[in-house]
């Protein structure tokens, strides 16, 4: 089975490395992937949404049906993760059974530092969340950076201590409110006569802007949207698989 | 032996991501460990990240943020720009890959706890028992 495994992967990693030579070289600017749509987006951006991030702005609102089901995609495996692991019989005798010593006391040091620096981590997270149209961020980076301090304040205290922050009832709450304001600005527009999505229309209902701008606005709200359903969901996706499902106590 | 060499340095992101992605599948296929198999899929979905990101490289370009001076003074210049697009594909790849992950271990847990093992041929011998 290796040997027949082996020789498997092995044509088939040689038929791959033969067709490299069709593929476009190392920074090539003018090769095929490089034009055509991407060009658009590098041109156009700013012009279009007044947002320099393009990447941002593709994500949040060129791509923002695809990215409010990446999103659907998230809070779905957090809710099937605590669908698999919460029904059934529990196990309590989870330390015993996998030989781990009773659940030991905290480190000093690392908590006194750990207390310190979450503070620092989440305020970097929001900000990561806020200024992703400027610079390098966005509501999944931010997201991701919120739900690790979450996990940094359970790794160094224990997982209840973390989840009397947040609990797990709130993070499923969260995830749905998150993906609630995703689709709740789509579907402000759809009211306001345009298509789901289609952020120009907003400018109608926001203060002071033209249909520029409210591109640039809804996208920051779409991001915030993103940012909640990614902590939550990825804290719970943690808490879940950490205690197998019991949220007594993690490692 | 030259014109060899000069192949795989010439194309060396797409020999990385091949080389890559053969661990992934050999992982996949040839382990009996459903964690084992999980890692190989990470690696497999590790080397399409990079494949991804690659392609949209152009030397001497920057990061995909219009210049705020270029959008006053000049004109955007398209070859001064990394391609966004793969970027955009593959930031939500990354965080969708992780969630799926997750998803995958509680099922593996979930067969643990119904079988008592994570060995595919000890789980098949369970599975004919009953």
């Amino acid at each position: 089975m290796k040997v027949f495994a082996f020789c498997l992967v092995f044509v088939t990693g040689v038929m791959l490395v033969m067709t490299a030579q069709d593929f476009p070289a190392w920074g090539d600017a003018h090769s095929a992937p490089n034009q055509y749509l991407s060009t658009y987006y590098i041109q156009h951006t700013y012009r279009d949404t007044a947002v320099p991030n393009i990447v941002t702005a593709v994500l949040a609102d060129y791509r923002g049906f695809d990215t409010m089901f990446e999103t659907s995609v998230i809070f779905c495996a957090g809710l099937g993760i605590a669908a698999i692991l919460s029904f059934g019989p529990r196990n309590p005798k989870r330390r015993k059974r996998l030989g781990l010593p009773p659940s030991a006391e905290g480190d000093l040091i690392i908590q006194t530092t750990t207390r310190l620096l979450i503070p620092v981590t989440q305020l970097f997270a929001l900000y990561v969340i806020a200024h992703g149209h400027h610079s390098p961020g966005g509501g999944f980076q931010g997201g991701v950076i919120l739900a690790a301090s979450f996990i940094l304040l359970s790794l160094a205290y224990d997982l209840n201590m973390a989840l009397s922050r947040l609990s797990d009832r709130l993070a499923l709450l969260w995830g749905n409110g998150g993906l609630l304001i995703y689709a709740g600005i789509g579907l402000i527009c759809v009211a306001l006569g345009a298509h789901f999505l289609e952020y120009s229309a907003l400018h109608a209902i926001l203060p002071a802007t033209d249909s520029v701008m409210a591109r640039s606005h809804a996208m920051l709200g779409v991001e915030i949207g993103v940012g909640f359903t990614v902590m939550s969901m990825l804290f719970s996706i943690y808490t879940q698989l950490v205690s197998l499902g019991s949220l007594e106590d993690g490692l | 032996m030259t014109d060899l060499m000069e192949f795989v340095v010439s194309r060396f992101n797409y020999w990385i991501y091949v080389v890559l992605m053969m661990i992934g599948l050999y992982a996949m296929i040839s382990k009996r460990n459903y964690v084992k198999k999980l890692i190989g899929m990470t690696i497999f979905q590790t080397s399409i990240i990079l494949f991804y990101v690659s392609i949209g490289v152009k030397s001497n370009a920057t990061i995909p943020i219009v210049d705020h001076h270029d959008v006053v003074h000049s004109e955007i210049l398209v070859d001064h720009y990394a391609n966004p697009l793969p970027h955009v594909l593959m930031l939500t790849a990354i965080v969708v890959g992780v969630a799926t992950l997750g998803v995958g271990l509680a099922v593996i847990e979930k067969i643990y706890r119904q079988h008592g093992t994570i060995e595919e041929p000890e789980l098949l011998a369970d599975v004919d028992q009953t």
